[in-house]
């Protein structure tokens, strides 16, 4: 293909990827001059250059839309989605011409005419009142571009091969197209180049058979002009502090830093070998440089994910149009880089991700707002690092996955039996959507529905190591959490050794290791033949992996089996130990060497979903390995994602947890955490479970205080303690952080570290030593006994009494303010105890408060019911949930306590139910528009005393 | 092996023009028998080496090796054309190759010169010879004492996983 139109694919391409972005924007800013003409300048550019180039099909229809465009930019013309979605087809019929041109070379056959003459419509009615002369301008403009355009192809095919020979034609557009094939010079210059010489516009008034410029055309050349010569020594400018490179190049680059890192892995690895080397200090300045270089290259394959989301706008907003539905995208984490290799292999099942979400996630107004949600749906992006992973999080708030409707396909389908199916938990069932072939929409539309859906999406993102969750609630929306390497190239893997052959493991999967014993608790048992092991309270399923592999141990010795038998003599040596960290782990290993082959490992690997152990002889180290893609007779064994060079030169083969959980039997959703907890809701839907941190301080009874309160866990130097304005402080992050002890017994001095519980919030933060941390647990947190001073009361926590602690009463130690304290002295303490039984709904978004408030109300009597968001709470009031009393935030997102309370006075169930208010601010405004809302009470955040006692009150007073 | 290449430049030196084209072959043993390599398509002799097992893997490949950095699959070329274990423990050599861009190395006994085989010499493969060897065999060259099979390596590597 010629250079000169390879180059300009390309930038065609990267305007084209702008123009769909600028354009909706543009519909939503219809005044924003800037972005017109720039979108503007882009089409003209397009079809300037296309001009000489001698693609007449691609010029036609970027000139009409051009045309169009420039109705927009005079003001003739309103933008309006109708005529957006005109010039998005425009843009469509354009990207359609390129891509056939990518193919072949030269411009696709094809037929415009209908797009081109409703274009024309479109100009002509603006121009409605001179359509003649305009349209003969038109056909005149048209005909003397066909004749350049016809003449510039010729030129175009001759000068390729006859580069520098000069046509001896007039024409200086031709000139120009010569001089650009002879010298390669840019596209920039090509088009700057292009702006110099006389365009079609210009030409079109100087022609001999039209007497005057129509009125509309004038403003149209001038104003073409300014805003493009500027911009052209921008772009120019731009362009020297960047450079194009070819991806060959830079994949190059990266294969080769890949083998110097290795080399430097086994220069290392040869160096820990020799106590003293003189090498030992270049090697590691080598080390250094090394890793820099590596980074330096990652960074150029580093691309904003943006670059991916760029379509999504566009697909979103017609969507929206086609469907009648609105939907607000909302784009976060844009500039979260990853690898280009990643990003070309995640764009399109994104892409089909957020279709999926807009087409049969989110519901039509109408049903939204019969649904109690707001009109416009919510879909949201979010992409963020997290620990050498990048987290995708597609969310939106439709209606959910209908578990009902997947419950009947799958039946349909024959992918399970109604039995099957009636054993299966929500999730289960839900996972059904990333089976070949499964599609929940009733119709097939144009958007998605094609049954080719999310089992591709699952594929290829296993293929690159990634894995995708699923969540989802029928009427709330639909969460899918995509989590992807960084990068392919290098990754860390975990090397483990079963039947004297080595292998890796890639961390990404690895879930833990467990040290399996040949008895006692962390045993491998079977059932008929098939190992599990018991993983904390689960059954972890097993494969081996030699018998998997199908290797033996090279030498005759004795075949350890996948379930080792008791040997008698190894008892005393067989350390009993669940799960533990990595570190310790391979200091026992050392020491254990000998009963090794005893001991099985668990490498407790997870797939999506489905977690499984894979029985390993031996556990060495973890690597950073370079992957390369095994030989092409090998590719088809499943088993392997490819193979490696490890720093002691020998090769060894990268195992591929997805394909293990392929060929043992995967059964895609199985026991997972999550599945339990949705178990255990189900259960126990009345009660919740609270995490709680236990501590011990001062006597032995252990305390408690619900964990979401506690936001770090520290351990102080006591010696480090100073004193300001009369409290104990530590420094802290670069602040003083007050410290209070929990209380009198807690010594301070004299004492070398101690834990300390940080609670912050906003920008307050406060350390309460304790003598030591017992344990975190789930448990229902059910209060029987008042406490007194700090102690909300006690419960009973693991078969013990314990103190739950009131968090705000050292809070108030520290900061009497902490909570905004209005400074009103309780009432009458007598009050509080009045209510027994009432029920109380508490809605706040804040866990803290929200965790602090609720034991304190239980304490006191009430069956408190929390929900984190007033819409949470509405749903309540349609699931025909009574309540005697709300308690509702103010500020909080989505909707606020003021419309929570509109709402709720305009419900029918709980007109009647009277609301108390709970603000940080307590303006006499904010009162008004509280009792104006549908509030009774209004109570400052957090005054426990005055919100217990007008609690009872207004209960009281409801009840006379 | 320079020595050896500067011989054969002699010699053909004098003989190019009376003995027709010629081709120049690695020459390698196999349980007895000689094989011819194209020269041009070998990259490397290794000797003995460290060769990783790749289990489920088809059983012609004997595992994956480590050349300078480049992982490199061995092929057994005795098992891959029928033949029994090596019996007398031979050093077990091997030819380095390019294939498809991959590196591959040919399991083989021994090997031994690099010879210039004229085209006089060359014969199809005789239409009774076992199957598998006349798949991977591109013909005969009748040397003075004994008989060499040129082997077509691209043939062989692709028929490994049938």
């Amino acid at each position: 293909m010629d250079d000169l139109i390879a180059e300009f694919l390309t930038e065609t391409n990267e305007s084209l990827g702008d123009l769909d972005t600028d354009l909706v924007n543009l519909e939503q800013n219809p005044n924003d001059m800037d972005l017109l003409s720039k979108i503007f300048r882009l089409v003209h550019t397009i079809k300037g250059t296309c001009g000489f180039l001698g693609l007449p099909r691609l010029e036609g229809v970027a000139h009409k839309g051009e045309d169009v465009l420039g109705l927009f930019r005079d003001g003739t013309l309103q933008v309006t989605p109708e005529y957006v979605t005109l010039i998005f087809e425009c843009l469509d019929c354009i990207k359609e011409i390129i891509s056939g041109i990518e193919e072949t070379g030269s411009e696709p056959a094809g037929d415009d005419s209908a797009l081109i003459s409703r274009l024309e419509a479109v100009y002509n009615s603006a121009n409605g009142k001179e359509p003649s002369p305009q349209e003969a301008l038109d056909a005149l403009v048209r005909q003397a571009r066909e004749n350049v355009a016809k003449e510039a192809a010729e030129n175009t095919s001759v000068s390729e091969d006859v580069t520098s020979e000069d046509e001896g034609e007039d024409d200086s557009e031709d000139e120009e197209a010569d001089e650009g094939d002879s010298e390669g010079v840019s596209l920039d210059e090509l088009e700057a180049a292009f702006l110099a010489a006389p365009g079609p516009e210009d030409m079109a008034p100087s022609a001999p058979q039209e007497p005057a410029p129509v009125a509309v055309e004038k403003p149209v050349v001038s104003k073409t002009k300014q805003p493009q010569e500027p911009a052209a020594t921008k772009e120019s400018g731009v362009a020297a502090q960047s450079l194009r490179v070819n991806v060959d190049v830079l994949e190059n680059l990266m294969t080769m830093v890949s083998e110097l890192v290795l080399t430097r892995n086994q220069l290392l690895q040869i160096l820990r070998s020799q106590k003293e080397s003189e090498f030992s200090a270049p090697l590691q300045r080598l080390n250094h440089v090394v890793s820099d270089l590596q980074e330096g290259v990652m960074k150029t394959r580093m691309q904003p994910i943006g670059n991916a989301w760029a379509k999504l706008p566009r697909i979103i907003r017609d969507i929206s149009i086609d469907l009648n539905k609105k939907i607000d995208l909302d784009m976060r984490g844009k500039e979260t880089e990853l690898d280009r290799q990643v990003l070309e292999l995640i764009k399109d099942p994104l892409t089909h991700m957020v279709r999926n979400s807009a087409d049969h996630g989110i519901e039509t107004p109408t049903e939204r707002v019969a649904a109690g949600k707001p009109e416009t749906g919510k879909l949201i992006l979010n992409a963020y690092h997290e620990g050498g992973h990048i987290i995708i999080e597609i969310s939106d708030d439709g209606k959910g996955l209908n578990t009902q409707k997947i419950r009947e396909k799958v039946l349909a389908n024959g992918l399970a039996t109604e039995e099957e199916l009636a054993d299966m938990s929500i999730q289960q069932i839900q996972q059904f959507i990333f089976k070949p072939g499964f599609s929940t929409a009733d119709k097939v539309t144009a958007v998605s529905g094609r049954g080719v859906g999310m089992d591709v999406v699952r594929t290829n993102i296993e293929k690159i190591g990634g894995s995708i969750e699923l969540k989802s609630t029928e009427g709330k929306g639909s969460r899918f959490l995509i989590k992807i390497p960084l990068t392919l190239a290098i990754v860390s893997a975990l090397i483990v050794e079963s039947a004297g052959e080595r292998f890796a493991i890639p961390q990404l999967a690895v879930r833990e290791l467990v040290m399996a014993s040949t008895e006692g608790e962390n045993r491998i048992e079977t059932i008929k033949g098939t190992p599990v092991f018991r993983l904390r309270d689960h059954l972890l399923p097993l494969v081996s992996l030699q018998e998997l592999l199908k290797i033996t141990p090279p030498e005759p010795a004795p075949v350890v089996e996948a379930v080792p038998t008791l040997t008698e003599q190894d008892m005393g040596e067989v350390e009993t130990q669940a799960h533990v960290d990595m570190d310790s782990f391979l200091e026992d290993l050392e020491d254990d060497e000998e009963s090794t082959s005893q001991n099985d490992y668990i490498v407790v690997a997870q797939v999506g979903a489905y977690m499984f152990g894979i029985i390993v002889d031996r556990v060495f180290d973890t690597e950073e390995i370079v992957v390369k893609p095994v030989a092409g007779i090998l590719r088809d064994i499943d088993m392997f994602s490819g193979n490696t060079i490890l720093g002691d030169g020998s090769v060894i083969m990268i195992l591929d947890p997805a394909g293990i959980a392929k060929c043992t039997g995967e059964i895609d959703s199985s026991d997972t955490m999550d599945v339990k907890e949705e178990d255990l809701r189900k259960h126990e839907s009345s009660r919740e479970k609270t995490s709680l941190l236990l501590f011990a301080a001062g006597d032995e009874t252990p305390k408690t205080v619900p964990l979401e309160l506690v936001s770090r866990l520290e351990e102080v130097d006591m010696g480090a303690i100073e004193t300001a304005n009369g409290h104990m402080v530590v420094q802290y992050r670069g602040k003083l952080m007050p410290l209070v002890p929990f209380d009198s017994r807690v010594h301070v001095e004299g004492e070398k570290r101690k834990p300390v519980l940080v609670f912050s919030d906003d920008n307050h933060s406060m350390g309460l030593v304790v003598d030591r941390i017992i344990d975190i647990l789930d448990e229902y947190i059910d209060v029987q006994m008042e406490g007194g001073q700090g102690i909300v009361g006690s419960a009973i926590i693991n078969e013990k009494s314990t103190d739950v602690v009131d968090v705000g009463y050292y809070l108030r130690q520290v900061n009497p303010n902490w909570f905004k304290n209005h400074g009103d002295e309780p009432f009458e303490k007598g009050g509080t105890a009045g209510a027994p039984g009432k029920r109380v709904l508490l809605v706040e978004d804040s866990p803290f408060f929200r965790n602090m408030l609720s034991p304190i109300l239980k304490v006191a009597g009430y069956r408190v019911t929390t929900a984190e968001s007033a819409v949470k709470a509405l749903k309540l009031c349609e699931d025909g949930k009574m309540f005697d009393l709300i308690i509702s935030d103010i500020e909080m997102p989505e909707m606020s306590g003021f419309e929570f309370a509109e709402k709720v006075r305009a419900t029918e169930k709980w007109q009647d139910t009277p609301m108390i208010a709970l603000s940080s601010h307590t303006t006499p405004q904010d009162m008004d528009r509280g009792m104006q809302a549908g509030f009774s009470k209004y109570v400052a955040k957090f005054d426990r005393d005055t919100l217990l006692d007008t609690l009872s009150q207004t209960l009281s007073e409801y009840a006379a | 092996m320079t020595q050896k290449a500067e011989a054969r430049r002699d010699r053909s030196a004098k003989t190019a023009e009376e003995l027709g084209p010629s081709e120049d072959y690695l020459t390698v043993m196999i349980a007895g028998q000689m094989f011819g390599i194209p020269v041009l398509q070998v990259q490397d002799v290794l000797g003995q080496q460290k060769v990783t097992r790749i289990p489920l893997a088809p059983a012609e490949v004997a595992g994956s090796l480590n050349l300078r950095g480049r992982i490199v699959t061995a092929i057994d070329v005795r098992r891959r054309l029928g033949m029994d274990p090596d019996a007398e423990k031979h050093k077990e050599m091997s030819v380095v190759v390019e294939h498809e861009n991959e590196l591959y190395s040919l399991v083989i006994d021994d090997v031994g010169d690099v010879l210039t085989l004229y085209n006089k010499d060359f014969d199809a493969n005789p239409a009774t010879l076992d199957p598998v060897w006349r798949e991977i065999s591109m013909g005969i060259y009748r040397l003075k004492d004994r008989l060499l099979v040129v082997l077509d390596v691209p043939k062989l590597l692709n028929t490994v996983h049938l």
